[in-house]
């Protein structure tokens, strides 16, 4: 499993406003590349337009290619549902499916694509993916129980099990710690580190420890002020950015001169 | 920061004044002396938490002292009595307390009293249909038509299939209809002119008259089956025709409702749109979407005036909606006691008795609409 990804000139606007101008970068493969910058920056337009998510906004649209085994996402004929199957997406604030348990949740993607499955693989897939996202201990008991009764740290990690059950070639991962506490935080660093082995991850955050601990690239954007677009201002080597940064921007955000 | 020390006049005694006189600081610091302050004001002397009720007893008794010496009814005397206690409790409290708590003491008796004004007409109501209507049921009233029944006897089965019947296939027109133009309108139409333009129809549809509705199915059916059509489908038309918008505008609300983020999660999984709307959209609304429908249903299940028109009157029982006359419930109770017959109390009874039943359907239906709200509603089962 596991592709990278190629972006290049990639311009997103939201209608007539460009949000995100000229972003090239290449992502790779079985490896963290963590998207950081201040807020409005287009960190997380740049992270939704990697799976289509982002037209799902009315108005919205993207200029420029991302190429992902060989083939552009925006491509005329390719469809988003598909993409989205390739390149699953763990939110901001967890969001598990309220009517449906623990076990249903896991299997979302599965049975609400209405792939028929035998009962003992549906079994398997969950206990996988449970087990994949640190989950399956805390939960074992009760897969019948309605997901929106774990903890805040649980359901995120319910929802990277849900969204590894489908088995991407990529994982987009949307400031996936920002409401969680601390411990919950730890728990899904681990996972980060664990899940590196099998997919591609690409996660936006604005804890820079963070960014420094789970990944291998930094990519910083930034904007030149209020209304205008975000830009790739540098990608590196996490260590390298955050020991010796080529840009004067990037050292400034990164020493919390600004930002 | 150094207070004057003070003695603690917490007392809540009701008629205790002392705590509006600025307490003399004693044996005060010579610092702070040029500043005397007074204790912080986190506390000041409240009524006893049965003042309410001793006003409201004191009220009552002297209304009802001057109402038997000047020989009033019952109205009058309740009228002064709530007057009395909506002058005596926050002239009392601006005594006491202050006049923060005395403008509650205004508001919160306003608010009682307009809430006890509100349940009169229908707790009267109620009453009325009960005493007169609870006497009449009974197995034969229940199970019997009025077919060649003159004078005593008969019953409203026939009325009751009708009603339920006409408002059943109305429901199987509106919800369909409603609910797929509901969800058009969140998750297709957006701001776009075809959604704003049917949400201006549907507001104007939700203010057709009944009358109108009626008249409407009258006139389409009058162009396929002649002049004088009756058939109970047509009360059905009628009907949906006044239950779509309510079930629209319902059913938006509950779709709205839907956080972006599940349609956002469901979407990233590579789970098409309207299978995301089918599979998690729908059944996280469920709840509201029933509860919604019911209301509608209870809603249009006691409409006269379109069935009059197309559904027509009968004393038979008629279980086939697309053909001849159909009684229904209220169309019984506008005919039992406008033409109750000779001796016209049996008729009467009869109206009364149909309109305790109908009533007991709308109850039962919004009873059923809660309990199916609770058991569709997604569980946090903690």
């Amino acid at each position: 499993m596991a592709k990278s990804i190629d972006v290049s000139d990639l311009n997103i606007f939201y209608r007539d406003f460009l949000a995100v101008e000229g972003v090239s970068m290449t992502i790779p493969a079985r490896s963290v590349t963590a998207l950081i910058g201040p807020s409005g920056c287009g960190k997380s337009t740049f992270l939704r337009s990697l799976n289509r998510m982002h037209e799902v906004i009315p108005g919205a649209r993207v200029d420029g290619k991302i190429v992902i085994d060989g083939q552009d996402l925006y491509g005329p004929d390719v469809d988003p549902v598909e993409v989205r199957r390739q390149v699953g997406m763990v939110f901001q604030r967890p969001n598990p499916f309220p009517t449906m348990s623990i076990y249903d949740n896991v299997l979302a993607g599965i049975r609400l694509n209405s792939r028929r499955i035998p009962k003992a693989k549906a079994d398997e897939i969950v206990e996988k993916s449970l087990r994949g996202a640190n989950l399956w201990t805390e939960v074992r008991d009760r897969l019948g129980k309605p997901g929106a009764g774990l903890s805040g740290g649980q359901q995120q990690r319910l929802c990277i099990a849900r969204a590894i059950a489908v088995e991407p070639q990529v994982l987009l991962m949307d400031e996936p710690c920002s409401a969680l506490d601390p411990i919950s935080t730890s728990a899904i660093e681990d996972l980060i580190h664990e899940l590196r082995a099998d997919y591609t991850i690409v996660i936006v955050t604005h804890n820079m420890q963070q960014a420094a601990r789970v990944s291998e690239d930094t990519a910083f954007f930034n904007l030149a002020g209020a209304g205008l677009p975000g830009r790739l201002i540098e990608m590196n080597p996490t260590k390298k950015i955050f020991s010796n940064p080529e840009e004067r921007a990037t050292e400034a955000y990164i020493s919390g001169r600004f930002g | 920061m150094a207070r004057a020390k003070t003695p603690s006049t917490h007392s809540a005694s009701s008629d205790s004044l002392s705590e509006e006189q600025p307490v003399p600081a004693q044996s005060a610091p010579p610092e702070t002396a040029s500043r005397r302050t007074t204790p912080l004001p986190l506390s000041h002397p409240t009524l006893p938490r049965w003042a309410p009720w001793l006003v409201a007893g004191i009220a009552a008794a002297a209304a009802g002292l001057i109402a038997l010496t000047l020989g009033w009814g019952l109205v009058p005397w309740a009228f002064l009595a709530v007057v009395l206690y909506a002058v005596a409790l926050p002239v009392w409290s601006l005594l006491v307390e202050n006049r923060r708590a005395a403008t509650d003491r205004v508001v919160s008796t306003l608010v009682w009293v307009a809430f006890a004004l509100a349940l009169v007409p229908l707790v009267s109501l109620i009453e009325t249909v009960l005493v007169n209507g609870l006497g009449v049921i009974n197995g034969q009233f229940l199970t019997y038509s009025m077919r060649n029944i003159i004078g005593p006897g008969g019953g409203i089965y026939h009325a009751i299939m009708g009603t339920l019947l006409v408002t059943l296939a109305a429901a199987v027109i509106s919800v369909p209809v409603g609910l797929l133009t509901a969800i058009y309108l969140v998750e297709y139409g957006g701001r776009g002119h075809l959604a704003r333009t049917i949400t201006f129809l549907v507001d104007v549809m939700t203010g057709i008259p009944s009358i109108v509705a009626g008249l409407f199915a009258y006139a389409l059916f009058l162009l396929f089956f002649g002049p004088g059509v009756r058939m109970g489908f047509g009360g059905s038309i009628a009907l949906s025709l006044l239950m779509i918008p309510i079930v629209v505008r319902s059913c938006e609300e509950m779709i709205k409702l839907v956080p972006d983020e599940l349609r956002e999660a469901s979407y990233a999984l590579g789970v098409p749109k309207w299978r995301t709307i089918v599979k998690v959209v729908l059944p996280t609304a469920m709840a509201g979407i029933i509860t919604g429908v019911t209301l509608a249903i209870a809603r249009v299940i006691g409409e006269t005036a379109p069935l009059l028109i197309i559904a027509g009157s009968t004393d038979s029982l008629n279980l086939n909606l697309f053909g001849e006359r159909m009684m229904t419930l209220p169309v019984f109770i506008y005919y039992s006691f406008t033409q109750p017959g000779v001796p016209p109390e049996y008729g009467i009874e009869r109206a009364w008795g149909a309109a305790l039943v109908l009533i007991a359907i709308v109850m039962a239906l919004n009873l059923l609409a809660r309990l199916l709200g609770r058991f569709f509603s997604p569980k946090t089962g903690r």
